[in-house]
């Protein structure tokens, strides 16, 4: 236990420049994902995500055989796979069996590009399982560029993403163009998908973009409030994460799943306390 | 006066297969205009030229005066009801506001105060005050469609178009929804056209009706388009209409199963 729970050290750990780095890439993740979940839960989309993600790893696997960016590679496999996936439409049978087809091919794929590349083993094992030593400043600067286009797009396009999620025939009558409105949230997926595979790995990307949104929705039905306390669950989870896996040196993803995963229990005890009251 | 709803030689075709055509219709302020027909008559075709998303391939349409455009306004639509997910982050009066705003770009942080003042009058019409703030997900069928009646309305809309509405509810709160949408046209003298397989839950308040079969159509009120002589001419066979009590029962027809056809 003393091995995965350990504070070691960690006052000369925390200034570090690298250590800071990685708190501020995880506090930029979260607030882009907590804002995203709620939608993503929404709209039925957790399958697309992860797919999303394993798309995103083959990307990055991609660039690191042929030498250029792992994060250039995530980001083009991420948003292709989303653009595919928000193209597919609505029938969820369907959607989910063409993501499953592409997930498996582009997750072997990747496996395949990375059993060729003989660099580091650490760049190899962290697109999978997270890193935080994968991000230095320059992938800071992508991050505060990606966040603010994404809550930016997000912004505009709110009100008419949740019509279109809650009820998307009575959407288009009034007008919303909810067929161009599914790839471009897709594509904001995306984005926030790839920045989210260097730090907690392809495998994980659900433990920030879909459990913040389940928890907050067994809690609040109010818009606002689901974003605003999946934004909190994400940060929490992120930032405590990378506190806890500091000392013992081992990879963020476990303990922000772990984090993430308390406070979607938490919320369903909340919930279900609540629900009682409802309907007495 | 000018009407809610105007067709003028209107037609639709996809190809070459003509829909409908030559279709001339004006519905009043105040109108109630039942639609019927068999699947893939154009009943939902017909909405979806009202709501502008179905070009015309002849003629013209007008709503209250103005040619009908994507997102232009005025019009309220209540779709058939749907469950809505249990997770869905929506209480009753959020989706009942975005029927007025939900079409619009931005967070809309601005006429807070005008907006709840509206979605709380509109919710109030309809009897949802109660449950204003419960997550939608948990509410009953029943429920659900009250919102969306009231989602339609709170913009003051001067056409409700309603496209099956009454569908996978029971009895008493089909009486329910179509008492809402009758009292609303009387109130407030808002067009309705209603989208319907089943007349008789609404026989009592259709003033016309559009009938499509097959490219043909007979419009008219309940008592000149509901007969044997006049369906037998639109289905071109033996089909007899016969009263029941205060029901209409179509013989010879065979039997709808009412499918949706989504606007999408």
């Amino acid at each position: 236990m003393s091995a995965l729970i350990s504070f070691d050290g960690l006052g000369e750990l925390l200034g570090l420049p690298f250590v800071q780095n990685a708190f501020l890439a995880a506090a930029l993740l979260g607030l882009v994902a907590g804002a995203l979940a709620p939608l993503i839960v929404a709209r039925g989309m957790g399958f697309a995500v992860h797919g999303t993600a394993e798309l995103a790893f083959t990307g990055g696997a991609a660039a690191l055989l042929a030498g250029i960016s792992v994060s250039v590679g995530a980001v083009v496999g991420a948003v292709i796979a989303g653009l595919v996936f928000g193209l597919l439409g609505l029938r969820q049978r369907e959607r989910d069996s063409v993501i499953g087809v592409v997930l498996a091919f582009g997750l072997g794929l990747g496996v395949l590009l990375l059993a060729l590349y003989d660099g580091r083993a650490s760049n190899k094992f962290g697109l999978l399982t997270g890193s935080i030593v994968s991000v230095d400043s320059g992938n800071i600067a992508v991050l505060v560029g990606v966040t603010i286009v994404v809550l930016a797009v997000l912004a505009v396009i709110y009100r008419p993403l949740l019509f279109a999620s809650a009820d998307p025939d009575v959407a288009v009558a009034r007008g919303v163009p909810v067929r161009a409105l599914s790839p471009l949230f897709a594509v904001l997926v995306a984005l926030t998908t790839a920045l989210a595979v260097p730090i907690v790995g392809a495998i994980l990307v659900l433990s920030v973009t879909i459990i913040p949104g389940a928890a907050a929705a067994r809690v609040t039905a109010s818009p606002l409030k689901a974003t605003l306390l999946a934004v909190a669950i994400a940060e929490v989870s992120l930032l405590g994460g990378t506190l806890l896996s500091l000392a013992p040196g081992l990879p963020i993803s476990g303990y922000v799943a772990t984090l993430a995963f308390v406070a979607y229990l938490l919320c369903r005890v909340v919930g279900r306390s609540r629900g009682r009251v409802r309907t007495a | 006066m000018t009407p809610a709803v105007s067709l003028r030689g209107a037609g639709v075709r996809f190809g070459q297969r003509v829909l409908w055509e030559g279709l001339d219709l004006d519905v009043r302020p105040g109108e109630f205009l039942a639609v019927l027909g068999p699947n893939g008559s154009g009943k939902t075709t017909l909405l979806r030229v009202l709501l502008g998303l179905q070009p015309l391939a002849g003629g013209e349409v007008l709503i209250d005066g103005h040619p009908a455009q994507r997102g232009g306004g005025g019009i309220g639509y209540v779709p058939q009801q749907k469950a809505l997910p249990e997770d869905m982050p929506l209480r009753a009066a959020d989706l009942v506001g975005l029927g007025l705003d939900g079409h619009r770009w931005g967070l809309g942080l601005g006429g807070r105060a005008e907006r709840r003042r509206r979605v709380a009058a509109a919710l109030e019409a309809v009897g949802a005050t109660r449950y204003a703030d419960e997550p939608v997900g948990r509410l009953s069928g029943g429920e659900q469609q009250r919102l969306r009646v009231a989602q339609a309305l709170v913009g003051d809309p001067r056409v409700l178009l309603c496209d099956e509405p009454l569908l996978s509810l029971d009895l008493a709160n089909q009486r329910v929804v179509s008492a809402l949408i009758d009292a609303r046209r009387r109130t407030a003298d808002t067009a309705v056209v209603f989208v319907t397989h089943e007349i008789n839950p609404i026989l009592p308040l259709v003033d016309r009706v559009l009938y499509l079969v097959d490219g043909r159509f007979r419009i008219g009120t309940p008592d000149e388009v509901m007969t044997s002589a006049t369906l037998s001419e639109l289905y071109r066979t033996d089909v007899e209409v016969l009263r029941v009590r205060d029901r209409l029962v179509v013989v010879g027809v065979e039997e709808q199963h009412a499918h949706h056809e989504a606007l999408t």
